[in-house]
Order: structure tokens, then C-alpha cells, then sequence
């Protein structure tokens, strides 16, 4: 029980409190760039946290069987990209020949993110945290969560900002941005959800 | 090859290419560090610094990397230079790193230096690809330095940590929402001096 709970606020704390986008501004890019469509949008957090997770893993194992062991820490950033970018490779070509279908929905998105910041910091953090296996992944679904739970807000907004009347200048990227910072602001008051850490 | 003059691509990475208010790529330490002007300084040259040399090492190598296999090792010498940033900051400027550390590794990811290797550094020559990679680092520099000036001054009324007002005139500017409040709102005065000046036309959705 006493694991659960401990897992359960990590959960929490990643997705909510630490929001990647929102609180730590993380992947920026990608939530601007595919937050235009509610479609685009759901792809885009399933095949997010689905990578997120597993490469989490993946990068556990190689941080604490590889690198601690041979004190390869200092190589953590090309160690890690490399690892994410043949992983994300991997998917896609398995994509294609396993399940043409999947691949049809998703595999345009799997391209987006091989070399995607918010990838290659889940890794980051639980190696300077020292997470275990088991937190590892459940901080990469949380993270993974909460990016999507950020991308679709903010595409149910953006497709109605499509019929509203802007200014000029604020037109586009502006006031998509200015959108993001009230959010933001809602997303401040999560910030006492969990007290005892 | 490129034809434009040094200066000519000099002044284009900083002013018609700008990465973040023009190219809107990059942007997550625009936001992430600028909450003051010395971390977001810092920033800016550490990016700088990488651009450059990337830049450098990678037009110095375009005869001897095979195109199919061109990415991952624009990848490996990006990693490589963000690893020599990344200790060097930790060597040396120790209470900057503190708080930004992460954002310095994740210099890797930067999609404006890996696109400015694959676009410029792998088919021109040296000289011109190092005027590159200072134009385009300079205007990263001078955005991140605008955004954070703004933000420090506004939020805690100081400016490099010095006092400069004795009040604190919008806190909102130091919380994360004041990060995206502050490049909106500088995006939009930029596009509005275009529109108003130079006779450009407002972007669509």
C-alpha cells in the first residue's frame, strides 16, 4: 500500500504539478506545431506516451547495467539520444511490417518525435533523480499523461480560436501563446495538491 | 553554395531568421530560463557556442560523411559539443547551472542547430558556415535576452539581480504563465512593427 501511494503522488506530481509543458516548458514545439486539430492531437498523446514509457525503460536499463558500472555518466547525452533514436527507429520500422494500420494512424508522429526534447529528458531526470525501474516508468507515463492532457486543451481551444476575431499582429503563434500562459495560470493552482513529498 | 556576402548571412540569422520570433522553433528554454536576464544571457551564449561549433566542425567534415548516414552523426557531433557546454558550465559558472542544467543538456534537441547543419554547414565551407552559426546564435541570444529583460523587470524589478525599481510592478511575469504571456506578446509587437513599418502582411492561422 505504502508503494502504491508513494507511486500514485509520483504519478500525480508528473502529470499535474510538474506538467511538462506548462510548468517545466518542455516540448514546446511539438505543442504548438500539431495543437491545431483535436485529431492530430489524440495521435499524437498515445503514440507520445507509449514511447515515453518503454524508452524510459530502456534507458533505466542501459543507465544503471551499462553506464554506472563502467562510469560512462559524463556520456549521458549522446548515450541517451542514441538510445531514444534507435528505439523510435525501431517502432517505425517494426510499425510498418507488424501492423500497417497503426502505422497509417500513427507512424507520421513517431517520425515528429526521435529527437524530441521532452523524450530525451524523461531519461535525464530519472537518472539525476535515481529513480527505480518501476518509478522510471511510471514517470514517463505521468509525463506522458500530462502532455497529452495539455495537448488536447489546448486543441479544443485553438479550433475554436479558428472563428474568433483577433488582431491583427496577435494572429497565429501570438495568440496561441498568450492562450498557453492562461493556462498555465490554472495549472499554478495544482501546485499544493500534494504537500508530503 | 550560399551567395550571400558574411554579413549579409550574418545579419539575416539575426534579424530575418530569428529563431524565435521569426522561425518560432527552439522555444523551450525562450521560456523555460528567462525568468532573469543573467540566466537567460547565459543561455544564449551556451547556444551560441554550440551553434558555432557545430557549424564549424561539421563543414570542415562535408566531404567525408556519406549522405545516408548524414543525421546520425550531425546527431553524435551536436551531442558531443552540448557534453563540452554542459561541463564546462558546470566547471565554471556553477550558481547559473544549478538552475538550469537540464535546459543545457537539452540543447541537443535543438531543432534550429540540427536543421542549420543539414541546410547550410554540409554544403558550404568554413568561414561562411561560422558566420552562420554566430548569426544564428545571435539571434537567439538577443530573443532570450529581450524576453528575460522584460520579464525581470516587470516581475521582481531588477535587472542582472540589481535594484532597479523599488516595487515589483507584475509578479505574473516571473510565474511560468508570464513566460508565455511575455513571448506572445513580444511575437505580436515584432509582427506589428512588420505590418505597420515594412508593409507585411498579418500571418493566417
Amino acid at each position: 500500500m505504502e508503494t502504491f501511494n508513494h507511486l500514485f503522488s509520483l504519478f500525480i506530481s508528473a502529470s499535474l504539478i510538474n506538467n511538462f509543458v506548462f510548468t517545466l516548458f518542455l516540448g514546446l514545439c511539438i505543442f504548438f506545431g500539431v495543437s491545431k486539430k483535436m485529431e492530430t492531437a489524440v495521435g499524437m498523446s498515445i503514440t507520445f506516451t507509449a514511447v515515453m514509457v518503454i524508452s524510459a525503460a530502456i534507458s533505466w536499463v542501459v543507465w544503471t547495467y551499462v553506464m554506472v558500472p563502467l562510469k560512462l555518466e559524463f556520456l549521458q547525452i549522446i548515450i541517451f539520444i542514441g538510445v531514444v533514436a534507435a528505439f523510435v527507429q525501431a517502432a517505425d520500422t517494426i510499425m510498418r511490417k507488424v501492423s500497417p494500420d497503426l502505422y497509417y494512424k500513427l507512424g507520421v508522429y513517431l517520425a515528429l518525435i526521435a529527437t524530441n526534447c521532452i523524450i530525451l529528458a524523461v531519461p535525464l531526470i530519472n537518472a539525476g533523480e535515481g529513480y527505480t525501474f518501476i518509478e522510471s516508468m511510471v514517470f514517463g507515463l505521468g509525463s506522458g499523461v500530462g502532455f497529452g492532457l495539455a495537448l488536447i486543451i489546448m486543441a479544443s481551444i485553438r479550433e475554436k480560436l479558428e472563428l474568433a476575431q483577433v488582431p491583427g499582429p496577435f494572429k497565429g503563434m501570438p495568440m496561441a501563446f498568450v492562450t498557453a500562459s492562461l493556462i498555465a495560470l490554472a495549472f499554478t493552482g495544482f501546485s499544493g495538491l500534494i504537500s508530503a513529498h | 553554395m550560399d551567395t550571400r556576402s558574411n554579413i549579409q548571412i550574418l545579419r539575416d540569422g539575426i534579424f530575418a531568421d530569428n529563431t524565435i520570433f521569426k522561425l518560432a522553433i527552439s522555444l523551450c528554454p525562450a521560456i523555460a530560463v528567462t525568468s532573469s536576464l543573467k540566466n537567460g544571457f547565459m543561455m544564449g551564449l551556451a547556444v551560441m557556442f554550440v551553434q558555432t561549433m557545430v557549424n564549424l566542425t561539421i563543414s570542415l567534415m562535408r566531404n567525408f560523411i556519406h549522405p545516408r548516414i548524414r543525421i546520425p552523426i550531425f546527431m553524435l557531433v551536436i551531442s558531443s559539443w552540448v557534453t563540452v557546454t554542459d561541463l564546462l558550465m558546470h566547471a565554471y559558472v556553477r550558481d547559473v547551472y544549478a538552475e538550469m542544467g537540464l535546459y543545457i543538456k537539452l540543447i541537443v534537441a535543438f531543432a534550429s542547430i540540427l536543421a542549420h547543419a543539414e541546410t547550410f554547414a554540409s554544403k558550404n565551407k568554413a568561414v561562411p558556415s561560422v558566420f552562420d552559426g554566430i548569426g544564428m546564435g545571435a539571434g537567439f541570444l538577443f530573443a532570450l535576452s529581450a524576453i528575460s529583460f522584460f520579464r525581470e523587470l516587470l516581475g521582481k524589478g531588477t535587472v542582472w539581480g540589481y535594484e532597479v525599481l523599488a516595487f515589483k510592478p507584475m509578479l505574473i511575469m516571473i510565474l511560468p504563465a508570464g513566460g508565455f504571456l511575455a513571448v506572445g506578446v513580444l511575437m505580436a509587437f515584432f509582427n506589428w512593427i512588420e505590418i505597420r513599418f515594412f508593409g507585411g502582411k498579418p500571418a493566417g492561422h
